[in-house]
C-alpha cells in the first residue's frame, strides 16, 4: 500500500505540474496569435507593399521627344520609327557564340564587339544592351529569320529623332545624341528620365528646350523572381510625348538662304521688324544633324571639323565681324540726334584725309567731291563719315549704337554660344586695353572698322529697329504662349510703346529723340539702293511691292598696305583669307516696311557685288510669303 | 486484479482498433494531407521532388505509427533505455562517419533515406527519462544521485549534437528532457536557480558561439543591419507572412515563395509559405489543429494508469508544443534563427519519423491506458 500511495502522490505531482505547463502553453499560443495578428492584419499594408517591391520591377522606356515645327506647322524636328537590336544578357545562353553570329550577320566591327562586352559587365543582367541602333530593313529581316538561333536577342521597333530638312536648321536646332555622365548629372529632368539608349539635345534649341521636349518615360512592369528573371508582364504605362515647340522660322525662306549661300561661308538673318520674329537664321555652310543620331563616323566628323569654311560655327550668333559701312546709318543717326550735323551739312571728299600725319582713305580714290548726308550714305563716302565721327566723338556714337542693340546679346539666353560683340568707347579702351583713346580710332569706328565687332543677327536687329521707325523690339525664335499679332505689334509701337512678352507690360521703347532723324536715315538708305550711283543700285527692285532700302558694307580683314592700294587687285587675285567680308543690311518694302535682313559673306569681296544681289532675290520671296504668314498668326498656340 | 491483468494482456486486435484515439488520428491525417498540399505549393504547383518524397515518407511513416501503436505500452517501457542507448550509439557513429553537408555532420546514409539521429533523440530522451522517473520513488527525486543521473542522460546526447554542430536540435533535446524533470517533481527552486545561472552565464556562452551563430543573434536583434545577407531570411519571411493578410493570397499564389524570395521554404520556413497563401485565418486554423493534437496527447496522458505513459504523453505534448513555438517564433521574427522543423509540415524524413514514432507510442498508451507498469 505504501508503494501505491507513493504512486498516487507521484501522479498528483505530475498532474499539478502539467496544469502549470498547460496554462503556460495557452499563454504562449495566444502570444503567437497576437504576433500573427500584428503582422498580417495591422501591418498588412506595409508588408504587401514590400512584397510588391520585391516582385515587381519597372523598366523605363526612352521618352518620345516633342516635335519642333516651323511657323507654318511643318515638322522640322520629328521622330522616326527605327529598327534596333537589343541583347538581354540574362537570357543569353552562350554570349560569345551569340556575338560571333551577330558579327557575321550585321558586319559588326571588332570595336563594337568590344564595346558590347564592356557594356555587359557594366549593366545589370536584365538591362538590355543595344547592339545596333539603326538596322536597315534588310538587316532587320535577316535577324528575324535567324531568331531561333539567337537566344536572348530582341529585335525592337523604336523611335528616333529625325530632321527632315537635313542641314537647313542645324544651327538653330542643334542635334540630339547620347548624353554623357556630366550631362545626366547636371539636369535633374534628364537624370530622372534617363534610360540607356535615350538621346538628349546636345546643341541649339534641342539643348535649350530639353526639359520641354524630353517627354515622359513609358513604364513596363514585370513580375520578377528573386534572381531578377522576368516571369510575366503586368501592365504598361504609356509615356507622354514632350511638348511641341513652334518656331517663328519659315522653312521656305530658310531653305532659300541655304541655297543662296551655297558653298560660301556666311550668314543670313531675316526678322519681322514689329514682332521681332526671326523669319530665317541661316549659317553657312551647314551640316546634317541626322549624322549624329547614331554616332557619326570618324571620317564624316573629320570632314566637318576640318572644313576651312567652319561649318560647326553658328556664324549668325557667334560670328563676329566688323560691320564696315553697314554701321553708317547708325553714325548718321547719332550725329543727327546729337545735332552735330543736319541734312545740309556737307563735306568735301578728296579721296583721303589726313589727321596728325596719318592718312585715312575713302574707298573711292578720286573722291566724291562735296557730299551731303544723303549722297554720302548713297555712295558710302568714307571721308564724310570720318568727319562726322570726328565731330560726334566715339562716346556719343557708342550710346546710339548700344541703344540699337550692338554689344548686347540679341536672343538673351536661348543660345549659349551667342556672342555679345563690342562697340567701343573711350572708357572701354581705358579699362580693357589700359590706353587712352586716339582720335584716329574714332574715325575708323565711324566707318565700322577698328574695335567694333558685331554678329549678323545684331546687324539685322539694328536694321529692323531703324525700319520700324526707331522702336526697340525683342527678337524671338520660339512662338510664345501669347503672340502679338502683326498689327497689334505695329500699333503699339507707333504709339511709342512696346509690349514686352516677358513682363507682359507695355514699355516705352522709343530709341530716338526726334523721329524725323530716323526718317532722314531711312531716306538715305533708300537712295543707296534705289537711286543712280547708289552702292546697291544694281540690286534694286523697282516694283513698289518689293522695293527695299539697304546699305552695303565691305569689311576689311586686314590693313591694306600702300602697295596693295596701288595694285588695286581683283578679288580672285587676293588669297581667300585676306579677302574682305561682304555685308548687306536692308529692309522692305520701303513703303510700309515689314522685314529686315542682314547678309554676310565671309571673304566675299564687296558688299554691293556679293551680298546685295542675294537681298534682291530674298525680298521677292519674303514679301510674297507675307500674306501666308499673316494668316498663320492665329495658328494653334503652343506653350513653352 | 487477476481479471484486470488478463484483460490487459489479451487485448484483441479488434479492441485495439476500437481503442485508437480517433480525434488524434484524424488530426494527424488532416495535418499530413495539408502538408502534402503545401509541399505541392513549394514545388511551384507541380508534383516534383519534394512533393513526391514527402508523400512517400508519409505513406511509410503513417503505417509505422499505427504499427507502433499496436504494441503494448509496457513493451515500449521495457525498451526505453535500450532505444536511448541505440540512438546514443547512432550519434557517436554520426560524429565519426556521418555525412557532411553545409558545414555540419549530422546525417547517416541508410540507403533508402538519410537519417538524422539527433531528431530521434528528441523522442528517445523523453522515453528514457519517463522510464527513469516512473521507477524513481518520489522521495528520491531530489536526491543527489538521481539528479546526477538525469542530468547525465540529458547532457550526453547534447554534447554530441552540439558538436555536429546543431544548436537548434540540442536546445530542443534539452527542453524535452527538462520538462520530464519538471513533471517528475524536481524542486522548483532548482529550476529557478539554474535559470538565473543561465542568464548570468549567457554572455559567457555567447562568447563560445560560432561566428555564424553570433551573427544569427545579432540579426535577430536587428534584421535590417544586413538585409541582403544575414537578415535576408527573416526579412523575407516577415514580408511573406505580413503580405498574406487576413485571407492570404490564395493556394499556389504566394508570390514570395513562387518567385523564390523565401529561403528554406520546404523545411524550416514552410509556415511562412502556408501563412502567405492562407493568411491569418489559415494560420490560426493550423495552430488550432496543432492545439487539438497537443490537447489529445495531454488527455491520453491524463487517463493513463501508468506514470510512464503519463510522463511520456505530457512530455511529448510539451515537446511538440516547443517545436511549434520555436519554429513559429523564428519565422515570425520573435526568436533568432535556429534550425527547427515544424512537425509533419516541414520536409525532412528524420523529423517526421521521430514525430510519428512519438504519436505511435502515444496511441499505444491510449489503447493500453489501463495497463499498469510495475
Amino acid at each position: 500500500m505504501i508503494k501505491s500511495n507513493s504512486g498516487i502522490r507521484k501522479t498528483d505531482v505530475i498532474n499539478r505540474r502539467m496544469f502549470i505547463i498547460g496554462a503556460a502553453k495557452v499563454v504562449v499560443f495566444v502570444g503567437i496569435v497576437a504576433r500573427l495578428f500584428s503582422l498580417q492584419i495591422n501591418e498588412n499594408k506595409k508588408y504587401l507593399t514590400l512584397s510588391d517591391k520585391n516582385r515587381i520591377r519597372e523598366w523605363k522606356l526612352p521618352p518620345t521627344r516633342g516635335n519642333i515645327v516651323d511657323y507654318f506647322g511643318n515638322v522640322i524636328a520629328g521622330n522616326l520609327k527605327v529598327y534596333q537590336l537589343h541583347i538581354i544578357p540574362e537570357q543569353v545562353e552562350n554570349f560569345n557564340y551569340l556575338l560571333v553570329r551577330l558579327k557575321n550577320l550585321l558586319n559588326l566591327s571588332d570595336k563594337r564587339i568590344a564595346r558590347i562586352n564592356k557594356l555587359k559587365t557594366e549593366l545589370k543582367p536584365w538591362d538590355s544592351i543595344i547592339v545596333s541602333e539603326n538596322l536597315s530593313w534588310s538587316q532587320f529581316v535577316k535577324i528575324n529569320n535567324y531568331l531561333y538561333d539567337l537566344v536572348g536577342v530582341k529585335p525592337v521597333m523604336t523611335i528616333s529623332r529625325n530632321y527632315p530638312f537635313n542641314d537647313v536648321y542645324t544651327h538653330v536646332l542643334g542635334y540630339v545624341s547620347q548624353p554623357n555622365e556630366q550631362e545626366i548629372l547636371e539636369n535633374e529632368t534628364i537624370k530622372a528620365r534617363f534610360v540607356p539608349g535615350m538621346k538628349i539635345g546636345k546643341l541649339g534649341l534641342e539643348k535649350k528646350l530639353e526639359n520641354h521636349l524630353i517627354g515622359t518615360n513609358a513604364i513596363q512592369r514585370y513580375e520578377v523572381n528573386a534572381y531578377g528573371k522576368r516571369i510575366n508582364q503586368l501592365e504598361h504605362q504609356k509615356g507622354e510625348q514632350g511638348s511641341k515647340i513652334r518656331l517663328t522660322l519659315d522653312t521656305e525662306i530658310q531653305k532659300a538662304c541655304g541655297e543662296f549661300l551655297n558653298e560660301k561661308a556666311g550668314s543670313i538673318s531675316v526678322m519681322d521688324i514689329y514682332t521681332g520674329d526671326i523669319i530665317a537664321m541661316y549659317s553657312s555652310p551647314s551640316y546634317n544633324p541626322n549624322s549624329f543620331l547614331f554616332g557619326i563616323s570618324q571620317d564624316e566628323w573629320q570632314l566637318i571639323r576640318n572644313n576651312p569654311l567652319k561649318p560647326l560655327i553658328n556664324k549668325t550668333l557667334s560670328g563676329l565681324y566688323s560691320p564696315g559701312s553697314t554701321i553708317k546709318p547708325i553714325v548718321a543717326l547719332s550725329a543727327l540726334e546729337n545735332k552735330v550735323i543736319d541734312t545740309k551739312f556737307k563735306v568735301k571728299c578728296t579721296g583721303k584725309i589726313e589727321l596728325y600725319g596719318q592718312t585715312f582713305h575713302c574707298w573711292k580714290e578720286k573722291g566724291h567731291g562735296w557730299v551731303s548726308l544723303k549722297n554720302a550714305m548713297k555712295q558710302s563716302c568714307d571721308t564724310y563719315f570720318y568727319e562726322v565721327a570726328r565731330l560726334l566723338g566715339v562716346d556719343r556714337l557708342n550710346i546710339t549704337a548700344e541703344k540699337f542693340g550692338l554689344g548686347k546679346k540679341v536672343l538673351g539666353d536661348y543660345f549659349d554660344i551667342e556672342k555679345k560683340g563690342l562697340f567701343p568707347n573711350t572708357k572701354w579702351k581705358k579699362n580693357n586695353l589700359g590706353k587712352g583713346w586716339v582720335l584716329g580710332e574714332t574715325l575708323i569706328t565711324g566707318i565700322g572698322q577698328g574695335y567694333t565687332q558685331t554678329t549678323p543677327l545684331q546687324l539685322c536687329m539694328m536694321t529692323a529697329q531703324i525700319a520700324n521707325g526707331g522702336y526697340a523690339i525683342k527678337p524671338k525664335i520660339v512662338v510664345d504662349s501669347n503672340p502679338i499679332s502683326y498689327e497689334g505689334a505695329k500699333q503699339s509701337m507707333e504709339s511709342g510703346l512696346l509690349f514686352d512678352t516677358d513682363s507682359e507690360e507695355l514699355l516705352d521703347k522709343k530709341l530716338f529723340k526726334n523721329q524725323k532723324n530716323i526718317k532722314i536715315v531711312q531716306e538715305a538708305m533708300f537712295a543707296s539702293t534705289n537711286e543712280r550711283f547708289g552702292t546697291s543700285y544694281k540690286s534694286r527692285i523697282d516694283d513698289p511691292k518689293y522695293q527695299f532700302a539697304g546699305k552695303t558694307g565691305t569689311a576689311q580683314v586686314k590693313r591694306i598696305s600702300k602697295r596693295e592700294r596701288e595694285l588695286d587687285l581683283e578679288l580672285e587675285q587676293i588669297p581667300y583669307k585676306d579677302r574682305d567680308h561682304a555685308l548687306y543690311i536692308a529692309y522692305g518694302p520701303y513703303v510700309n516696311p515689314r522685314y529686315a535682313l542682314s547678309i554676310i559673306i565671309e571673304h566675299g569681296g564687296s558688299g554691293s557685288k556679293a551680298a546685295a544681289p542675294i537681298a534682291k532675290k530674298l525680298f521677292k520671296l519674303i514679301i510674297d510669303r507675307h500674306d501666308l504668314r499673316n494668316k498663320q498668326s492665329n495658328f494653334e498656340r503652343i506653350t513653352v | 486484479m487477476f481479471q484486470h491483468d488478463r484483460l490487459n494482456s489479451e487485448i484483441t486486435l479488434f479492441q485495439k482498433i476500437r481503442n485508437l484515439d480517433y480525434i488524434l488520428l484524424i488530426s494527424v491525417i488532416l495535418l499530413s494531407v495539408l502538408s502534402v498540399f503545401v509541399m505541392y505549393s513549394t514545388d511551384g504547383g507541380e508534383i516534383l521532388f519534394h512533393t513526391k518524397n514527402h508523400f512517400v515518407k508519409l505513406a511509410i511513416f503513417f503505417p509505422l505509427m499505427i504499427f507502433i501503436a499496436f504494441f503494448n505500452i509496457k513493451l515500449w517501457h521495457n525498451f526505453s533505455y535500450i532505444i536511448y542507448l541505440i540512438v546514443i550509439l547512432l550519434l557517436i557513429y554520426v560524429s565519426f562517419f556521418g555525412i557532411k553537408s553545409s558545414g555540419s555532420q549530422r546525417w547517416m546514409d541508410l540507403y533508402l533515406f538519410v537519417l538524422q539521429p539527433s531528431e530521434l533523440m528528441k523522442v528517445a530522451i523523453i522515453m528514457c527519462l519517463a522510464k527513469y522517473f516512473h521507477r524513481l520513488k518520489i522521495e528520491n527525486v531530489n536526491s543527489f544521485t538521481s539528479i546526477t543521473i538525469v542530468l547525465s542522460i540529458i547532457i550526453i546526447p547534447i554534447i554530441f549534437v552540439i558538436s555536429q554542430p546543431d544548436l537548434g536540435t540540442s536546445i530542443l533535446i534539452a527542453l524535452s528532457g527538462l520538462i520530464i524533470l519538471w513533471l517528475g517533481g524536481m524542486k522548483i527552486k532548482y529550476f529557478i536557480y539554474s535559470f538565473i545561472t543561465f542568464l548570468i552565464s549567457l554572455p559567457f556562452i555567447i562568447s563560445f558561439l560560432k561566428p555564424y551563430q553570433k551573427l544569427r543573434i545579432l540579426t535577430f536583434l536587428d534584421p535590417d543591419r544586413d538585409p541582403l545577407g544575414a537578415g535576408y531570411q527573416i526579412i523575407q519571411s516577415k514580408i511573406a507572412i505580413g503580405s498574406g493578410g487576413l485571407n492570404g493570397k490564395g493556394f499556389l499564389k504566394g508570390t514570395q515563395s513562387y518567385l523564390d524570395f523565401l529561403p528554406e521554404k520546404h523545411t524550416d520556413f514552410i509556415f511562412t509559405l502556408f501563412s502567405e497563401e492562407f493568411g491569418f485565418i489559415g494560420s490560426v486554423g493550423l495552430l488550432i489543429l496543432y492545439s487539438i493534437i497537443i490537447f489529445r496527447i495531454v488527455r491520453i496522458g491524463a487517463i493513463s494508469r501508468s506514470n510512464f505513459a503519463r510522463l511520456f504523453c505530457f512530455g511529448y505534448a510539451f515537446a511538440i508544443f516547443i517545436y511549434i513555438v520555436v519554429n513559429l517564433s523564428m519565422v515570425l521574427g520573435l526568436l533568432p534563427i535556429v534550425g527547427s522543423p515544424l512537425p509533419i509540415m516541414s520536409y525532412g524524413g528524420s523529423s517526421m519519423l521521430a514525430t510519428m514514432i512519438g504519436f505511435g507510442i502515444v496511441l499505444s498508451a491510449k489503447i493500453n491506458h489501463k495497463q499498469i507498469i510495475a
